[in-house]
């Protein structure tokens, strides 16, 4: 038998190349509408809150009227959530959940307000839609470091930079966000 | 790593399925050459055999919830509950799965279904009323990981097998005892189809064990453990709960023997021969132990 010509040898490999760039861009995409999902779970979590919020001032303004200064924060902190890059997003996310927590412990010195059921539920459902942002938070993050992982090491790196991906940017105020934990499988 | 796991979980769950087909096949055969003539008996197992598996694997999630005695949870009465699993679930990446309770004091809980897209997580009353908030997220995040690694596809197919085993091992096994002392005519003819079946199925039944706790071996709840606390970044409060469930002393009567391996601990307290056989649980000692050190 005839060994194969140099041609074929070449076309193969070409053939390769070809299919691993089509493979690496393609998980590279989905890594990145990953990202955009979780966005999407952010923006869903951070709605719920600000529609909460309204409710929890109604209910909560003819209880405290010595603490003003409380709900204003709250407003402000509302108020900036609608635009802003993510940084400023994040930050006045931030915000709102310490001036909502400042408001919960003043809550406290009130007994008739903490009896109050549209208090109560309302204070559980914020907890909640806290925890979830806090969650969602946590998912966009982790998929933002698996993405910057992928395009910054070797050999996607290279297909990366040739369609020009970016590195997505986490969504935190500043500071460092929760250390990840170390896992043992074994 | 993870979507290794998801892919050798639905190559097991073919494995399974076509494993459960070779054993309704080997009996169909058995009984067939011994006591007809032709194949009908044998094409009429396989019928019956790929009809029950095929509603197992659509509805298997409905039977297990509902010889649970599982009811949905609802907003008003289990608030935290449905929270933490919404927000769990997001942090996992898969979709919001149906949320039960089922009824009994002990401390316990499991999750089931085909997919994450189908899947049901259910826990006890118990665990609602004697874990805190981190306790039961932590239990909860261990469920979600079952869920998003596929292993509830794998385990609620073991979960039919063994269902059939056992279920066909006793009550032949029983008929065999009973029937035994009757001895007219008609019956006999029954008595030794009954006999062989049971004495194919007591054959087989260790062997087919022993493959059921390859797929699901040990490894997988060591796993959920380490994804579960990854998603709550608190291998604590798993931790705690492992530690309550050790020291909970209730039972719970609406586990079986076929659902035993769903839980995320072993529902019997007291050993049965047929339960330590398809025993799937690691001590709950060792998982405590590699959570502390996370």
């Amino acid at each position: 038998m005839k060994f194969m010509a140099p041609l074929t040898i070449v076309l193969i490999i070409l053939g390769l190349i070809a299919l691993y760039i089509i493979f690496a861009y393609n998980s590279l995409i989905r890594l990145k509408l990953r990202i955009d999902n979780a966005w999407s779970q952010i923006d869903v979590q951070l709605k719920r809150r600000y529609d909460l919020i309204p409710n929890l001032i109604e209910t909560v303004k003819g209880y405290v009227k010595h603490e003003k200064k409380v709900l204003t924060e709250i407003t402000n902190a509302r108020a900036q959530l609608v635009s802003g890059s993510m940084k400023e997003k994040a930050k006045a996310s931030d915000q709102l959940t310490s001036a909502l927590k400042s408001l919960f412990a003043v809550a406290e010195n009130y007994p008739n307000l903490k009896a109050n059921e549209n208090f109560k539920m309302l204070q559980e459902e914020l907890a909640g839609t806290e925890s979830k942002i806090a969650y969602s938070r946590q998912f966009y993050n982790d998929n933002v470091m698996n993405f910057n992982t992928a395009i910054q090491t070797f050999p996607k790196s290279i297909i990366a930079s040739a369609f020009s991906f970016k590195e997505k940017e986490f969504f935190k105020a500043e500071g460092k966000e929760k250390e990840n934990i170390k896992v043992n499988f074994d | 790593m993870l979507y290794n796991e998801i892919s050798s979980n639905k190559a097991k769950s073919v494995f399974l399925f076509i494993l459960f087909l070779m054993l309704i096949g080997v009996i169909g055969f058995v009984v067939n050459m011994l006591f007809f003539q032709g194949y009908v008996f044998i094409i009429f197992a396989a019928i019956i055999a790929i009809i029950f598996s095929l509603i197992s694997y659509y509805s298997g999630d409905k039977i297990v919830l509902a010889m649970s005695h599982a009811r949905e949870a609802n907003k008003k009465e289990h608030t935290f509950l449905i929270n933490a699993v919404e927000g769990l679930a997001i942090a996992a990446g898969i979709p919001k799965p149906k949320i039960y309770v089922i009824p009994g004091a002990q401390i316990n809980a499991f999750a089931c279904g085909r997919s994450p897209k189908t899947a049901s997580v259910a826990v006890t009353e118990g665990a609602l009323e004697k874990l805190d908030r981190q306790e039961l997220e932590g239990v909860i995040a261990h469920e979600l990981s079952h869920i998003k690694n596929y292993d509830i596809r794998v385990m609620m197919l073991a979960s039919v097998l063994v269902g059939i085993i056992v279920f066909v091992s006793e009550i032949l096994l029983r008929s065999f005892l009973w029937g035994g002392i009757k001895t007219n005519e008609d019956s006999k003819g029954m008595n030794i189809i009954f006999i062989v079946i049971g004495v194919v199925l007591l054959i087989l039944a260790p062997i087919i064990a022993q493959m059921i706790k390859f797929a699901i071996s040990r490894k997988r709840e060591y796993l959920a453990d380490a994804s579960g606390a990854l998603i709550t970044r608190n291998p604590h409060g798993l931790a705690n709960a492992l530690r309550k469930i050790k020291n909970d002393v209730s039972g719970l009567k609406v586990a079986s023997n076929s659902t035993a391996h769903l839980y995320i601990s072993s529902p019997f307290k007291k050993k049965q021969w047929l339960a330590t056989l398809f025993s799937t649980h690691p001590l709950l000692e060792d998982r405590i132990q590699k959570l502390e050190r996370m």
